[in-house]
């Protein structure tokens, strides 16, 4: 007898295209915010999956901080160009410029506080009523309560009190004219489930996300990569080690994990026995408090 | 691997945050960054060791406050399956996060303190659960510490408690004695709880059957949304994208689409551009019809020689949550209504009575219909709408309303 179960990746595979497919059915001018990043690259692969032998009814957009890798910033350009899809790149370096902003200060400065302006930027500027990102509720405390459909004001906030009851598979995008939803296909999914399914789909990822050698600066037990953005100083430990990342932001707010694993298989063996979050691991920029997500949630930030 | 979705309920204090906590505890889901942190808070709250009810607490409103106030997901994999819990909180104030967690679960774990036995909350939480249509329930027996283990006490809240869901009908009713705290029952088989003779909440979880979970015997595919490339190549290709809500589709079957009536042939099925034979829910596909007939996002393309049709019409009854905290729900007020992916306007004919959440009885025409309310309303739609009763289809049956001036999504229908 067939077997009519769905195994969880396809699950999660067929959910996240009949959100897509909902972003398609209820917007007039959506948007996928495409960083380079592993659930971003998955998120147009399902974007493929949802609406193929047809173009995607959305741009790409990425906010470029001007901080980031150049391995990532190549492989967005060459999957972009491979698939014919259109790609929209705004500058935080043009929005300083324009709005007079002021540069973080500091050792590891990081424009992840500025890329916010740089999104409300292009969301005005092309009108965008619905913008797909690749957040998934397990990375984060205040992320485990966010709507799949989630609605942001005029100033791009979120408000946790004000979130819509969210029900069955009813996605309510129904907003006003300023107000955007933000949109999270892949809320569902672990860590986990984003490495098996790259695996299964076969789907090819930027280097850096496999061992290579990178010299880095050691800083509070994180290996951050040596940068032209990073302030370097007498006492710093510098050092040139075998690593891999685990999440890809801002060159001076994401750590490398020291690692040999150069395959796939390896990597998702590594990550299935870490007792370290991925965040945790990798990202400086949440150390800063308890509730530093919370916070740039707030104002506008994914 | 498969997925099961459940949600927990309980009263404050019943333990449903420690036993969260201790699931994901025991099952190593808790990554050791996040055990720093709640060391620390627990030093801030003046508790020696983890105080694992902390593990579940998201927004600063809600550890300034200790208190849950909206629905979280939390997740955890075993090797036998994925599970995604919906925690929502307990109190009657927020009736509708409970609900809203309700609306995805395949199970509901409904935690009474035993030494408080079967309370009004968990009479609430049961009622919720049945309007719902949760297809499982667990109902654990925390704290079984405190009574000394006994099964006595276990014994006397099962008595109650098959009292209390006699009228109901749920597909399975099991129930557990543990102590969260401690871990018995939980992971592994207590041994201080030797008459118990079922086995532990996990492995209860891992292994109840969830091929029912989704109805394969009625067919219903509402069309998201048309894919017509319109290139040269693709000149006439035309497919109607979606998900498959319950049932089976296979090539070559008859279909009807609703609410125009109009019928035609599955000519291809295809699943992320590959083509298959059949497809089955929830699988995302588009299909390809024989004729070139109009439709498009909203409409419903059933099975023409299935015996369960839905029902097609203007006027609907349906048990409804209302769910908006700033306008009380009235007669004569008027609304979108949203069912799967078709919206229609719909007004509100009649507010037949209210369910009184504590007494399960039925209040005759209230006069308020306020937030967190349970009550049986007259509908009138502007056009027709194909459904299914809620209770017999959930995929096909369940609605939200939609305030046209705020946008925000103020009710949960359940269509009868
Ligand atoms: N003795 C005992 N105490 C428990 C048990 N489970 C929870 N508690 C305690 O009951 C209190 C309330 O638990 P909590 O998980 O916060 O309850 P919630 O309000 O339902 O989330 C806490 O002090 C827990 O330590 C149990 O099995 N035995």
């Amino acid at each position: 007898m067939q077997n009519y179960q769905l195994n969880h990746l396809d699950q999660l595979e067929s959910e996240a295209i009949y959100i897509m497919r909902e972003v398609a059915g209820q917007f007039e001018k959506p948007a996928l915010l495409f960083s380079g990043g592993k659930d971003s690259i998955v998120l147009v692969h399902l974007a493929l999956k949802a609406f193929r032998p047809g173009r995607l009814p959305f741009p790409l957009v990425h906010v470029d901080t001007g901080h980031n890798f150049e391995e990532v910033l190549q492989f967005r350009d060459y999957l972009a160009n491979k698939l014919g899809e259109k790609l929209i790149v705004r500058k935080v370096e043009d929005t300083i410029q324009r709005q007079h902003l002021t540069e973080p200060k500091g050792k590891f400065a990081s424009r992840n506080a500025l890329q916010t302006y740089t999104l409300l930027e292009t969301i005005e500027e092309f009108g965008f009523d619905a913008c797909i990102g690749g957040a998934r509720r397990d990375e984060e405390k205040a992320r485990a309560k966010e709507r799949i459909f989630s609605v942001r004001d005029e100033f791009g906030q979120w408000n946790p009190k004000l979130q819509r009851p969210e029900l069955w598979n009813t996605y309510n995008g129904k907003v006003a004219k300023g107000e955007n939803v933000r949109v999270f296909p892949i809320s569902n999914w672990t860590e986990l489930d984003v490495w098996n399914y790259i695996r299964r789909e076969n789907i090819e990822l930027p280097s850096i996300y496999f061992a290579h050698e990178r010299t880095c600066v050691e800083f509070q037990n994180q290996l951050v990569a040596l940068s032209e953005f990073v302030q370097l100083e007498p006492s710093d430990k510098v050092v040139k080690v075998g690593v891999r990342y685990r999440t890809v932001g801002d060159m001076t707010c994401t750590a490398a994990v020291p690692s040999q694993a150069r395959t796939l298989d390896e990597v998702i063996n590594e990550i299935t026995v870490t007792r370290t979050s991925e965040r945790g691991e990798t990202r400086i920029d949440d150390r800063a408090s308890e509730a530093a997500m919370e916070d740039r949630k707030r104002n506008g930030y994914f | 691997m498969d997925i099961l979705r459940f949600i927990t309920a309980g009263s404050v204090d019943d333990g449903k945050s420690t036993l969260i906590g201790r699931l994901l505890y025991d099952s190593k889901s808790i990554m050791v960054d996040h055990l720093e942190t709640l060391e620390k808070q627990s030093k801030n709250k003046n508790e020696d060791g983890i105080d694992l009810a902390l593990l579940t607490d998201g927004l600063r409103a809600e550890r300034e406050q200790g208190i849950t106030i909206d629905v979280a997901y939390k997740y955890f994999t075993t090797p036998k399956r994925k599970f995604i819990i919906a925690d929502a909180p307990g109190h009657v104030q927020y009736t509708r996060n409970m609900v809203t967690g309700a609306s995805n679960s395949d199970l509901i774990i409904i935690l009474v303190d035993a030494r408080h036995g079967v309370a009004e909350q968990t009479r609430r939480h049961t009622l919720i659960a049945s309007i719902l249509a949760i297809p499982n329930v667990v109902v654990a027996v925390n704290k079984m510490d405190l009574v000394g283990f006994s099964e006595d006490v276990f014994n006397n809240i099962l008595i109650d408690y098959h009292a209390l869901i006699k009228d109901m009908n749920f597909r399975s009713v099991q129930f557990i004695p543990l102590s969260a705290l401690n871990g018995d029952n939980i992971v592994e088989k207590s041994e201080k709880i030797t008459w118990y003779e079922g086995v532990s909440l996990l492995d209860y979880l891992e292994t109840i059957p969830l091929e029912n979970a989704i109805n394969l015997e009625i067919s219903r595919f509402p069309v998201q949304y048309v894919v017509r490339p319109q290139t040269p190549e693709l000149h006439d290709y035309r497919g109607y994208a979606g998900a498959i809500r319950s049932g089976i589709y296979r090539v070559g079957d008859k279909i009807q689409v609703l609410p125009s009536g109009l019928e035609s042939t599955i000519t291809k099925i295809e699943i992320g551009e590959k083509e298959v034979q059949e497809a089955f829910a929830p699988q995302s596909v588009i299909l390809h019809l024989a004729d070139d007939i109009d439709i498009s996002r909203g409409d419903l393309i059933v099975r023409t020689e299935e015996n369960n049709q839905p029902t097609l019409s203007k006027e609907i009854e349906a048990v409804l949550c209302w769910m908006d905290d700033s306008k009380p729900l009235a007669k004569g007020n008027k609304y979108l209504l949203q069912l799967n992916t078709r919206t229609v306007r719909a007004i509100v004919q009649e507010v037949e009575y209210k369910i009184d959440v504590h007494s399960l009885e039925k209040i005759q025409a209230p006069e308020k219909v306020l937030l967190n309310d349970l009550v049986k309303v007259k509908l009138k739609t502007a056009q027709v709408l194909a459904y299914d009763s809620y209770k017999t289809l959930r995929e096909n049956g369940g609605a939200i309303l939609i305030d046209e001036t705020s946008h925000t999504t103020v009710g949960a229908c359940m269509l009868e």
